[in-house]
C-alpha cells in the first residue's frame, strides 16, 4: 500500500476520529460501561480487530510508538497485518516490539509481562463485550441487568461449575468487576492477566468492532474478577507433577505466562513463554549476565543460580 | 393481626377498553368479552386484605380471572386500573406506582411465585441447587458453602433427595419438579408467596404431599400466602378465606368453610353441588 499525500493519517475520517474519542471519554467517565458507537467498515473482516484497530487510529498521534501484538507474540499473522496496515495509514508513527518503548499498545489474547507506566495505554480487541449474553440472549434485558448490577446469573455459572467440576472452569474472558459496578468481559485474555486489569497504571481501552462497543478500565481503578466469598480467584500456575513451577524452555523464566505445545519432532510436551518480547529479553538479560559473572568473581554464583531456575 | 397486602379495586382488561366495558360483561351477562368494542375484561373490581401468615384462596373456573388478578401483584401483568399496598416490616409500598427497579427488588427479595408450569418458574438449562442459588444470589449472598447448605436444606425441607441437588429440574417428575420450584420460592422466606394452581395435573398422593407442605411452610415461616385453583379440594383444605370468581368479577367472599357450607351465589352453589 503507497501512502500518498491524499491519504488521511490514521485512516478515518476526522468525524470518526472525534466520535470514537468522544465515545472514549465517557466509557473513561463510566468505567466498565459498554458505550455504542458506529464502527466504521475497516479495509479488513470484522472479527479481525477492527474495534481495537479503530481505537488505535483515533488516539495515535504523529511520532508516537506504536506495538501490537497477538497472543503475546509480535510476529503472528494478525499483529503483522495490524502493524503493517497501520504503518501505511500513519506515516509518521514508529512501530516497535519493546513494551517499554511503547507508547500505545493493541493486543490481542494477552496484556504484556512488563507492567505498564501511566505513560502507556493499552488497547485490547474484543470479540464479545457482553458478559451477560452467556445468560441472557435479550441486550434489552442485558442492558437492565447491567443498570442494576444484577449478576446473580452469571454467578450462578460459577456455582455450577464448582459444582461440576470443583472449581471455575473459565480459562479466558473471565467476568471482572470494574469500579464495583459494571462487570466486563476483559477480552480473551487468560485469567493469568486479569490481576494487571486491577489498579493498573496504565489506562486500558477495549474495543468491540462488529459487536460496536468501546468500554475501559481507567488507569488506578478497581477491578475484581467476579467469585464467591470462600473461592478465591485463581490464576494459571503452571505448577508440574513434582510441584516445580515450569519455566519456559527458551529463556527459562518461571514468572511468565507459559503457552503449551507439542514438538513435531520430539513429540514431547514444550512450554515457552508467550509474551516473545518479555522471552528475547529475559534470554539476553541473562546472557549478558552470564558474559558479565566472568569477568566478575561476584555475581558468578547469582549467575549460575539464575541459569538453573 | 399485621396486614400483609390491602387489594382495591383490581381491574384488567386486554384490549382498547371502552365506557361499556365494565356494565356489559361479568357474570349476569355471562361473558367477559365487552360486546361494543370486543375486549377482554379479564378481572375487575377485585378488593381483598391479606393479613400475616394468612392464606386466601382464590377459587374459580378457567378464564375467571383468578390468575390475572395474582399476575398483576406479582408484576408479570400491568393492571388497569386499581392499587395495591404491600406492608413491608416497617415500610409500605404501593405497588403499581414502583419503577420497574423498585418492581424487580420487590420481585426478587419479598415475593415468592410458584407457577402451575414449572418451566416457567424453574431455570431447566441449570441444577435444582443451582436454581435456588439463583434466588440466594439475586439477594447477595455471595458464600459457595453457604449457598449450597441452603440448597440441600431447603430441598431436604420439601423432601427432593439431597442426592439429586446438582441435577437438573429436566430429570426430575412433575412432582418433584413443583417441590424444587417451592424450595426455590421459599430460599429468601418471603413474606408473601403466590401460588398459581401449583397441584393441578399432579397425582392425588402427590398433590396431598405438597399441600402437607404448604400447610407447614405457612404454620413454621407465617407466610402469607394467595392460592389460586379451580380445586375445591385445596381450597377447603388450605385456605381460611375465600374469593369465588365467575367472568372476571368476585361473585362471593367469606371464610372459606361459610363459602363451601352456605354458598349463597348461584355459581358457587354449583360449583360446591359438582364437587361433592
Amino acid at each position: 500500500m503507497n501512502t500518498s499525500e491524499a491519504t488521511q493519517f490514521g485512516f478515518l475520517d476526522e468525524f470518526a476520529k472525534k466520535e470514537i474519542r468522544r465515545t472514549v471519554l465517557k466509557a473513561i467517565a463510566i468505567p466498565g460501561y459498554q458505550v455504542p458507537y458506529s464502527s466504521r467498515e475497516m479495509p479488513m473482516g470484522r472479527g479481525f480487530g477492527t474495534g481495537g484497530l479503530q481505537l488505535t487510529l483515533s488516539i495515535i498521534g504523529r511520532g508516537q510508538t506504536l506495538k501490537v501484538i497477538d497472543q503475546g507474540s509480535d510476529d503472528s499473522v494478525n499483529a503483522v497485518n495490524l502493524r503493517g496496515f497501520i504503518e501505511s495509514v500513519c506515516p509518521s508513527v514508529n512501530t516497535t516490539t519493546n513494551t517499554a518503548d511503547a507508547d500505545l499498545i493493541q493486543s490481542r489474547h494477552r496484556i504484556p509481562e512488563l507492567a505498564l507506566t501511566e505513560n502507556q495505554v493499552l488497547v485490547l480487541q474484543v470479540p464479545y463485550p457482553d458478559p451477560l449474553v452467556i445468560v441472557e440472549p435479550s441486550e434489552e434485558k442485558r442492558k437492565i441487568m447491567h443498570g442494576e448490577a444484577d449478576y446473580s446469573r452469571l454467578l450462578v455459572k460459577l456455582y455450577e461449575d464448582i459444582v461440576h467440576f470443583d472449581e471455575v472452569t473459565i480459562s479466558h474472558r473471565y467476568p471482572t468487576c470494574i469500579n464495583g459496578h459494571y462487570v466486563i468481559d476483559p477480552s480473551p485474555i487468560p485469567r493469568y492477566d486479569v490481576p494487571k486489569l486491577d489498579q493498573s497504571k496504565a489506562l486500558v481501552l477495549l474495543g468491540a468492532g462488529r459487536e460496536k462497543k468501546i468500554y475501559a478500565v481507567p488507569p488506578f481503578t478497581d477491578a475484581t474478577p467476579l467469585v464467591f466469598d470462600d473461592q478465591p480467584f485463581h490464576i494459571e500456575n503452571f505448577i508440574d507433577q513434582d510441584g516445580q513451577r515450569r519455566a519456559c524452555q527458551q529463556c527459562g523464566s518461571t514468572e511468565s505466562f507459559l503457552d503449551e505445545y507439542m514438538d513435531a519432532e520430539t513429540q514431547t510436551l514444550v512450554f515457552q513463554c508467550s509474551d516473545t518480547d518479555y522471552c528475547t529479553r529475559y534470554l539476553s538479560s541473562r546472557n549478558n549476565g552470564a558474559l558479565h559473572s566472568n569477568t566478575e568473581l561476584d555475581n558468578s554464583a547469582e549467575a549460575v543460580e539464575l541459569a538453573n531456575d | 393481626m399485621t396486614k400483609v397486602l390491602e387489594v382495591r379495586n383490581l381491574s384488567k382488561v386486554y384490549g382498547p377498553g371502552c365506557m361499556q366495558c365494565y356494565e356489559s360483561t361479568g357474570p349476569e351477562f355471562g361473558t367477559n368479552i365487552c360486546p361494543s368494542c370486543g375486549s377482554i375484561v379479564a378481572a375487575h373490581d377485585i378488593s381483598f386484605d391479606l393479613c400475616k401468615g394468612e392464606i386466601l384462596g382464590i377459587m374459580g373456573e378457567s378464564g375467571s380471572g383468578k390468575s390475572t388478578a395474582v399476575k398483576t401483584l406479582f408484576f408479570d401483568q400491568e393492571p388497569t386500573h386499581g392499587s395495591a399496598r404491600f406492608y413491608d416490616s416497617n415500610k409500605q409500598h404501593d405497588l403499581f406506582s414502583l419503577n420497574p427497579a423498585q418492581k424487580r427488588n420487590l420481585r426478587n427479595h419479598r415475593f415468592g411465585m410458584v407457577y402451575q408450569n414449572p418451566s416457567l418458574g424453574l431455570n431447566f438449562n441449570v441444577s435444582a441447587g443451582g436454581n435456588i442459588a439463583e434466588r440466594l444470589l439475586m439477594n447477595d449472598l455471595r458464600h459457595y458453602r453457604q449457598i449450597r447448605d441452603r440448597a440441600c436444606e431447603l430441598l431436604s425441607r420439601t423432601e427432593v433427595a439431597i442426592a439429586r441437588v446438582d441435577e437438573q429440574p429436566g430429570n426430575f417428575s412433575g412432582g418433584m419438579q413443583q417441590r424444587v420450584q417451592i424450595a426455590k420460592a421459599l430460599a429468601i422466606n418471603p413474606p408473601l408467596l403466590f401460588l398459581d394452581e401449583v397441584t393441578t395435573g399432579l397425582d392425588l398422593s402427590v398433590q396431598a404431599a405438597i399441600l402437607d407442605l404448604i400447610l407447614e411452610i405457612q404454620q413454621e415461616f407465617e407466610t402469607a400466602m394467595i392460592v389460586v385453583t379451580h380445586d375445591l379440594g385445596v381450597i377447603r383444605l388450605l385456605a381460611g378465606r375465600t374469593l369465588v370468581m365467575k367472568n372476571g368479577r368476585v361473585v362471593e367472599a367469606g371464610l372459606t368453610d361459610q363459602v363451601i357450607e352456605d354458598p349463597q351465589h348461584a355459581y358457587t352453589q354449583q360449583l360446591v353441588a359438582s364437587a361433592l
